[in-house]
């Protein structure tokens, strides 16, 4: 048997545990190298709850998401695997979700993925057989009832914890938080959000969102991410669709020079300070770090921004009470949905 | 799947699936009569694709299928500050018109319901004849 070797605790039990949670998403690999990818997920482990392993961001070519998951849930790591409707129809969906039950995979990221034309290869033929909320509402088909699509009993059926995804940062920006609500409606057990950058919008999004009391349905992990460069900034505001960079922050990156230490710290600090202001909003339910391809900023972020797992403390006590709880909103009422 | 329970249809429509249960020859008769039709009525003004189970209804009178990822629950998270695609940069992003024109309904609440997956098997068929057969409940199949 290929499974984790033991049973795993994560993401499951720290949205179970009130306490804010922590995840971060890493590389899936460029390459056949599982080392790597241990290497890049032992870099952030001590510091979240679960890891995400994309699948084939921007639509180029990576491992895939299934193998990378299965690689972290043997470390012992719970794996968040995110799937798309991109590349795979309703039949492969279903059989993934299967596979990734079967191999101690349970966090499922649902998102409709990027499409084909950004990517390495835009001759692909892009599928999008379903869309997120459908992916996801099949996700939460396959756990709940026990049964394909088809009605078809499932011996035994996928044990999973479906997410999904909000970007407020993309118009018609009044629209987000009802398709929001669509997907705690279609059974969303936790929710990680677009890169923040600007806080504002996103502090308007989360008003919106408690109006409706989608915070109280379901945790809302919010996306920070650190900048490593004024170029990389531009290329994300210019060429990546769906987020927002603010020019401010683009100045601070060109103010902080070319020399690697100096761009690199003022990214990190930048970071921190949108975590620092984002925790001020009421109604979230931890933090999504996206350090892409720089996780080791993933350290010095967490010990400067005082993010811990929600599990620390269960995992290492004595840790845990050197190092002084977050103050987060309250997660009282966050209480895991019934499957 | 999760999505709202198919509402119950008229009398009529019963009396409708009924008949075309009977008389399969005739539904496919009058199916091949009402494409043409359709194409005729719904191209020029909605973009239609024929996908033969029509949501124009419930968003906002935008046909969803004109989305290159062909969403059907609402805008992607590529949306171009714009407000554009961001596939085909220069076409208006679907789900901000059906967003904005769905205020101007009476059913604006429509656009909040859950859409099931399609059904590829219909495509090119009549949505009108698929709604009169029963093979597409209005409400979702």
């Amino acid at each position: 048997m290929i499974g984790p070797a033991r049973p795993i605790t994560g993401l499951r039990e720290a949205l179970a545990s009130g306490r804010p949670v922590v995840t971060c998403e890493i590389g899936s690999g460029d390459g056949a190298d599982p080392e790597a990818l241990r290497r890049r997920a032992h870099l952030v482990r001590e510091h979240v709850d679960a890891v995400n392993v994309p699948d084939n961001t921007a639509g180029v070519v990576h491992m895939s998401a299934l193998a990378a998951a299965a690689i972290l849930a043997q470390e012992g790591i719970d794996p968040v695997m995110h799937v798309t409707c991109r590349d795979r129809n309703r039949l492969a969906l279903q059989s993934d979700l299967l596979g990734a039950s079967a191999l101690g995979i349970r966090n499922i990221l649902c998102l409709t993925g990027d499409h084909v034309i950004h990517g390495d290869q835009p001759q692909a033929r892009p599928v999008f057989d379903l869309d997120s909320l459908q992916l996801l509402g099949l996700a939460v088909h396959m756990t709940r009832t026990g049964r394909y699509l088809s009605g078809r009993e499932i011996k035994p059926p996928p044990d999973l914890v479906p997410g999904a995804t909000e970007n407020p940062f993309a118009p018609p920006y009044d629209f987000r938080p009802l398709r929001l609500q669509k997907k705690v409606e279609a059974g969303a057990r936790f929710i990680q959000t677009q890169i923040i950058f600007n806080v504002e919008r996103f502090a308007a999004f989360m008003a919106r969102v408690r109006d409706l009391g989608l915070d109280r349905a379901v945790p809302i992990l919010a996306g920070v991410a650190p900048l490593r460069s004024a170029r990389g900034a531009r290329h994300m505001r210019d060429h990546v669709p769906g987020l927002e960079v603010p020019d401010a922050l683009i100045r601070r990156m060109e103010q902080a020079g070319e020399e690697r230490s100096r761009r690199e710290e003022e990214g990190i600090r930048i970071a921190v300070e949108i975590i620092e202001r984002v925790r001020e909003i009421p109604g979230l339910g931890g933090f999504h770090l996206m350090p892409i391809h720089w996780e080791e900023a993933v350290a010095p972020i967490c010990e400067r921004a005082g993010l811990r797992p929600a599990l620390a403390g269960a995992r290492e006590p004595e840790a845990a009470a050197v190092r002084g709880g977050v103050r987060g909103p309250d997660l009282s009422n966050h209480r895991e949905q019934t499957a | 799947m999760v999505s709202e329970t198919a509402r119950a249809p008229s009398a009529l429509l019963r009396r409708a699936q009924a008949f075309f249960r009977r008389h399969p020859r005739t539904e496919r008769l009058l199916d091949r009569l009402a494409r043409p039709l359709e194409i005729a009525l719904k191209r020029p003004i909605f973009g239609c694709r024929m996908c033969g189970q029509c949501t124009l209804h419930e968003t906002g009178l935008t046909c969803p299928m004109g989305c290159p990822k062909t969403l059907r629950n609402g805008p992607c998270g590529g949306v171009r500050q714009n407000g554009h695609c961001e596939v085909v940069p220069e076409m208006m992003c679907v789900w901000i018109k059906a967003e904005r024109r769905s205020r101007w309904l009476p059913w604006r609440g429509a656009i909040l319901r859950i859409q099931p997956a399609l059904d590829w098997s219909l495509k090119g068929s009549s949505a009108w004849m698929n709604v009169l057969s029963g093979r597409v409940q209005k409400g979702g199949p």
